[in-house]
């Protein structure tokens, strides 16, 4: 079973208040999007939690459920693909294994390189692969660490419509069970994606219940919709 | 770097210097005319082709060693701090001492053979290949950083699977200077003192007052020079595929 993990404290920026002091938490084993608009600390937030460096002083802790650490169980997307340009499809799957000075499981990374369908591109560099298929590809070298807890940090925002919806679903699909953070400022994704809903907002953090439908909810899912308009709304009234 | 481009500039240079030629109506002692520079060059091809070989032997040895020497020291110093703290002071330090001076010294230590040509080709190029490389070793996407700390990696594999093959072109850029310059160094080298190459023939045909010689060794020169960049460049583009 995957752990909850639970962000609480306030962070300040060069002496400046970045987000008051909050609470924050990840159920166990389902997605939680934390929605917002740009410059509020969403992505501060997930670089705490990943144990990057922050340019801010943090003063609060982070913790398990199952209170073991927890970065050396996270796995990390950013909306960047992060590929190595010099590096084949299969070579950037597996490259986590490499830099850890293990030996890759080269079978299991063909396996999750045709989950995510891209069989006939493994041997491509990243620059012959669409923008899509790039996020494929870092979505299978996300998969491959096989970490309990995921971090997607805006992943599919520079994707076309119809490509995100995509990833959605096969994101969706293949991190179930997992512990999974989106951060988005797309209200759409959110209430597509997420069993829990939280709004940041330069003053505080708000819940949203999410509908009874399982995610990924349909794009015309009614209740989704309807979700997707209060989000909006609160963005916009909270600016 | 097209070689009808080359060809063209070559051309202009030749046509300007016969306008000169023609205008001034200096002797040929003087500046000889590009057709007498020709014959000498044709009528000494022995004799160049000879202190050419010497001169590109110099510059080749000394570039390699420049190169893997600068690459080393550049891993080195991105790779540890403390060393970046002793070295980098020291580095800055020695480019305050102009080459050309150290080149009576060289000589003294290393001799009037090869190697004091090499080791001065080595220490002008050494440090423009090092601060390139450093350079873009320093400059690894924070991205790139940010996940491979993510997946636990060790400092060494970073450096080799990441850092050094993002800074790959900027070793290029270093290489290329070191094309250019590494012929200088050989030269001034041969300057000094020395029994043969073209630094050497240029002093000896100066001597002589055979200055259609003195010429011709310096347009061999110069056509060893683009070639030997041409060539570099071409390795590199090879090698470092463009992104």
């Amino acid at each position: 079973m995957a752990p909850a993990i639970t962000l609480t404290g306030g962070a300040m920026l060069e002496g400046a208040v970045l987000f008051a002091p909050l609470s924050l938490t990840m159920k166990g084993g389902a997605w939680t999007c934390l929605l917002g608009p740009s410059g509020v600390g969403k992505s501060t937030i997930l670089r705490l939690i990943a144990g990057l460096d922050v340019p801010v002083d943090f003063d609060g802790s982070i913790t398990a459920s199952d209170n073991a650490p927890v970065p050396p169980r996270i796995a990390y997307m950013a909306q960047s693909d992060l590929l190595l340009p010099w590096a084949s499809v299969t070579e950037n799957v597996a490259i986590g294994a490499r830099l850890r000075g293990e030996r890759p499981d080269l079978t299991r990374a063909q396996g999750l390189i045709d989950r995510v369908g891209l069989t006939d591109h493994a041997a491509k560099k990243p620059h012959a692969l669409s923008g899509g298929q790039r996020q494929r590809a870092a979505l299978a070298r996300t998969l491959m660490e096989d970490r309990v807890v995921i971090l997607l940090d805006e992943p599919f925002s520079a994707l076309d419509a119809r490509t995100r919806a995509e990833m959605q679903d096969l994101a969706a699909e293949l991190l179930t069970g997992r512990t999974v953070l989106l951060v988005t400022h797309d209200p759409g994704e959110a209430a597509r994606l997420g069993q829990s809903i939280h709004v940041m907002t330069g003053r505080d953090l708000r819940a949203f219940g999410a509908p009874d439908t399982a995610a990924p909810r349909a794009v015309d899912d009614p209740a989704m919709l309807g979700l997707q308009g209060d989000l909006h709304r609160f963005l916009r009234e909270a600016a | 770097m097209k070689l009808r481009n080359v060809l063209y500039a070559f051309l202009a240079l030749v046509a300007v210097w016969q306008a000169i030629v023609t205008l001034t109506g200096q002797p040929h002692f003087i500046l000889p005319s590009p057709l007498r520079v020709a014959e000498a060059m044709w009528s000494s091809r022995a004799l160049l082709a000879e202190h050419a070989l010497i001169t590109l032997l110099e510059v080749v040895i000394g570039l390699a060693i420049g190169a893997v020497l600068g690459a080393a020291t550049a891993i080195h110093l991105a790779g540890s701090p403390r060393a970046r703290a002793v070295l980098q002071p020291v580095l800055v330090f020695s480019q305050a001492i102009p080459v050309f001076a150290l080149a009576p010294i060289l000589t003294l230590w290393l001799g009037y053979g090869l190697w004091s040509k090499v080791f001065m080709a080595v220490l002008i190029i050494y440090f423009p290949i090092t601060s390139a490389f450093f350079d873009g070793l320093m400059r690894t996407p924070q991205g790139y950083l940010d996940m491979a700390r993510v997946m636990g990696a060790t400092p060494g594999a970073i450096m080799r699977r990441i850092r050094i093959p993002a800074a790959l072109p900027s070793l290029g850029s270093g290489l290329r200077l070191g094309a250019v310059y590494a012929p200088i160094g050989a030269v001034i080298g041969e300057w000094v003192g020395s029994s043969n190459g073209l630094g050497y023939l240029m002093l000896l045909a100066n001597g002589r007052a055979k200055i259609d010689l003195m010429f011709a060794a310096v347009i061999v020169l110069g056509a060893l020079s683009v070639l030997l960049y041409w060539l570099v460049d071409r390795m590199i583009a090879r090698l470092i595929p463009a992104r």
